[in-house]
């Protein structure tokens, strides 16, 4: 039997060899940028940099790396996950705490490969996923309108990740099942316009970081496009944006996408919770081509089949009933009794796909919430919705919930008092 | 926020297109003349700012009742502004209000904050608790003369010799809910009130003890209010320390 010694011998040798590749393995070296293929004098090039300004706008790189009341783009705030916090990196070109040394390669690897300076596993709530289809030339633009900025000195919060995600070459598992690396590969098949919706949308502009669910291990299966889905932590759901009925883009025109995302508003719906802060801070700054890019392109999204319709239960016509009531006494004022809304001021509830988003969350936490519409260049001073929270009971809460999102044409599931207390705290970001 | 040049430059065109936009759904409306149960909307600024109203009163009268939501009517509009600017940035912590003002841009909060001034209801008398003579006493003590050994400036030295606030960034005490004051006092102990640097009244209240924190705002609601409830008149007082609220800048001390 002296073989299958050494095959016990050669698999422990294996074992031991891929223990040390996934603890210790995948370092390298940073690229100086004395040895850089970019030239410092081409970074500082002001037709690049402008181009940068717009594009590192369009993908809302601030939204992320600014801390409340912070310097934009300084980081110095941890982004809250399941697994843990993780800390924002400072991506003003300070030499100490942000990207001062580093050369574009650096940057490269970073955003298209998901690795740090150093070679170093970087989390995926940087959403390397999508970024890996920005091609080179836009990349270069944004890194040299990041090395414009002024550098701020903001050293990076502690990270506070469980075991076993404090482990980076964890990583290495989730990257082999969620991540794809690959600039976008343009569809001959389709029209210009599409291709840069496409590109936009898949890559830069990250829609599907969002706006598909994440499974147990925080990542999405490389085949859900823009399904819809709960974003994690914060507790809204980002809808499905194809043309789907009773949850998704159906009745939606190309210009009402392009409205939502210029002006925060659309004859279809309003842009609300995390949303509001992207169109404020982002998508209202795209150009008129690129709104229409996405909007050609978010269009052609093939249409998934309908949901099953849901089941009612026996109290579902009590629910509804008392629901009509509170809608009639505090919401019918200002979106209407047919649930119409009013044009350019209150968002219509009919048809809506927040309302009959599948959870039914986004009209539980607009009812306890209120708020603001976003603020956006086309709207400077937006009309608000008053938040219920003190008023309504989270029975009144769930009743009116299920009566707007089972009357006129919504066709959507009940939503029960007990599913109205979790969300009564207030998200602060 | 810093806007930037291009974007800036980017305007003109966004106008012109929404121009067109208005053109076209103009038209649009135009051709389906069908009536319509869409209800008016009366383009105000009080109807825009129904998340504002719903807690603080559509004249900012606030809930003197429970003491919980503040009144805001009549007090100065640089000070008003300049919280909702606090609750965006973080230095004041209420997530309700940070969620409700995150992205207000400067012109529209002051001119809610300019509303809100401009409010003139009657102030209704807020329930007091149970506080002894002797801390009634003390607290009386404090807001007209404060506590030199320890540092304390009297409440009057900076919010006016009636406690009704000064022009522009100082607000009144009088007629706040004992409640609310002490609430106040007890969250910049804690970090959940701050303002710029350096900020005075951190100071001040760090320096209050908690039964000191009791006695003032017990005396402090149980006050008769004067016949003119409005603010001094700017420069009318010259605070005792230096204050970020008021322009100064350096250490306070």
């Amino acid at each position: 039997m002296k073989w299958l010694r050494w095959l016990l011998l050669l698999i422990a040798l294996l074992v031991v060899l891929a223990l040390g590749w996934v603890l210790f393995g995948g370092g390298s070296r940073p690229t100086p940028q004395a040895a850089s293929k970019v030239a410092a004098t081409a970074l500082r090039d002001p037709a690049l940099i402008a181009k940068g300004e717009y594009l590192a706008t369009i993908g809302d790189c601030a939204g992320c790396h600014t801390a409340q009341g912070g310097a934009r783009y300084a980081g110095g705030r941890a982004l809250p996950t399941p697994f843990g916090d993780i800390p924002v990196p400072n991506i003003t070109p300070d030499r100490e705490t942000g990207l001062g040394d580093w050369s574009f390669e650096d940057f490269w690897q970073a955003l298209h490969s998901g690795k740090g300076r150093h070679g170093e596993l970087l989390y995926p709530a940087f959403s390397y996923t999508s970024y890996t289809k920005v091609n080179h030339d836009d990349a270069l633009a944004i890194f040299a309108y990041l090395q414009s900025l002024a550098p701020v000195h903001q050293p990076a919060v502690a990270p506070a990740l469980a075991f076993p995600y404090s482990v980076r070459n964890s990583l290495k598992a989730w990257r082999t099942l969620y991540f794809r690396e690959g600039e976008f590969k343009p569809d001959p098949a389709q029209s210009a316009e599409w291709n840069r919706g496409a590109y936009l949308v898949q890559g830069l502009g990250h829609c599907n970081e969002c706006h598909a669910a994440r499974d147990s291990l925080g990542g999405t299966p490389q085949d859900v496009h823009l399904t819809g889905g709960q974003i994690p932590m914060q507790n809204w759901y980002a809808p499905d944006l194809s043309t789907r009925k009773n949850g998704g883009l159906e009745g939606w025109g190309a210009q009402d996408i392009v409205d939502l995302l210029k002006t925060g508003q659309s004859a279809k719906g309003t842009a609300f919770g995390p949303m509001a802060t992207v169109v404020s801070d982002s998508t209202q700054h795209m150009s008129d081509a690129d709104l229409r890019a996405i909007a050609t392109y978010l269009q052609s999204l093939p249409p998934r089949g309908q949901p099953a319709p849901p089941t009612t239960p026996f109290d579902a016509r009590t629910l509804a009933e008392q629901g009509g009531k509170v809608y009639a006494k505090h919401c019918a004022e200002c979106h209407g009794k047919r649930g119409e809304g009013v044009a350019g001021v209150y968002p219509p509830l009919d048809g809506n796909s927040s309302v009959t988003e599948p959870t039914g969350i986004n009209a539980t936490r607009m009812v306890l919430l209120g708020g603001f519409a976003p603020v956006t260049a086309a709207n400077q001073r937006p009309y608000s919705m008053p938040p219920f929270a003190q008023q309504l009971s989270d029975g009144e809460v769930a009743a009116v919930v299920t009566y707007i999102r089972r009357t006129w044409s919504n066709q959507a599931s009940i939503v029960r008092a007990e599913g109205v207390s979790k969300y009564r705290h207030t998200p602060v970001e | 926020m810093n806007t930037n040049a291009s974007l800036r430059h980017a305007k003109p065109f966004g106008v012109a297109f929404l121009f067109a936009v208005a053109l076209l759904c103009g038209t649009a409306s135009h051709a389906a003349d069908t009536p319509t149960t869409a209800p008016a909307i009366p383009d105000t600024l009080q109807q825009r700012i129904a998340a504002c109203t719903a807690c603080h009163g559509v004249h900012g009268e606030g809930t003197p009742g429970s003491g919980y939501f503040p009144r805001l009517a009549g007090k100065p509009a640089a000070y008003l502004a300049r919280q909702m600017q606090d609750f965006q940035n973080g230095l004041r912590k209420y997530a309700p209000m940070e969620y409700t003002v995150r992205q207000l841009p400067p012109a529209y909060m002051r001119e809610i904050a300019e509303y809100f001034a401009a409010q003139q209801v009657p102030y209704s008398r807020s329930p007091l608790p149970p506080v002894s003579a002797a801390a009634l006493q003390r607290g009386e003590q404090l807001v007209s003369k404060g506590d030199p050994a320890r540092k304390i400036p009297a409440c009057a030295s900076c919010h006016g010799s009636q406690l009704t606030g000064v022009q522009p960034s100082t607000p009144g005490l009088v007629g706040l809910p004992y409640d609310y004051i002490s609430a106040q006092l007890g969250s910049w102990r804690t970090h959940t009130r701050a303002t710029v640097a350096p900020d005075c009244m951190a100071m001040v209240a760090n320096r209050l003890s908690e039964s000191d924190i009791t006695a003032v705002a017990a005396a402090l609601a149980s006050r008769e209010l004067p016949a003119d409830t409005h603010a001094q008149p700017a420069g009318s007082v010259t605070p005792p320390m230096p204050c970020g609220v008021l322009g100064a800048t350096g250490d306070p001390s």
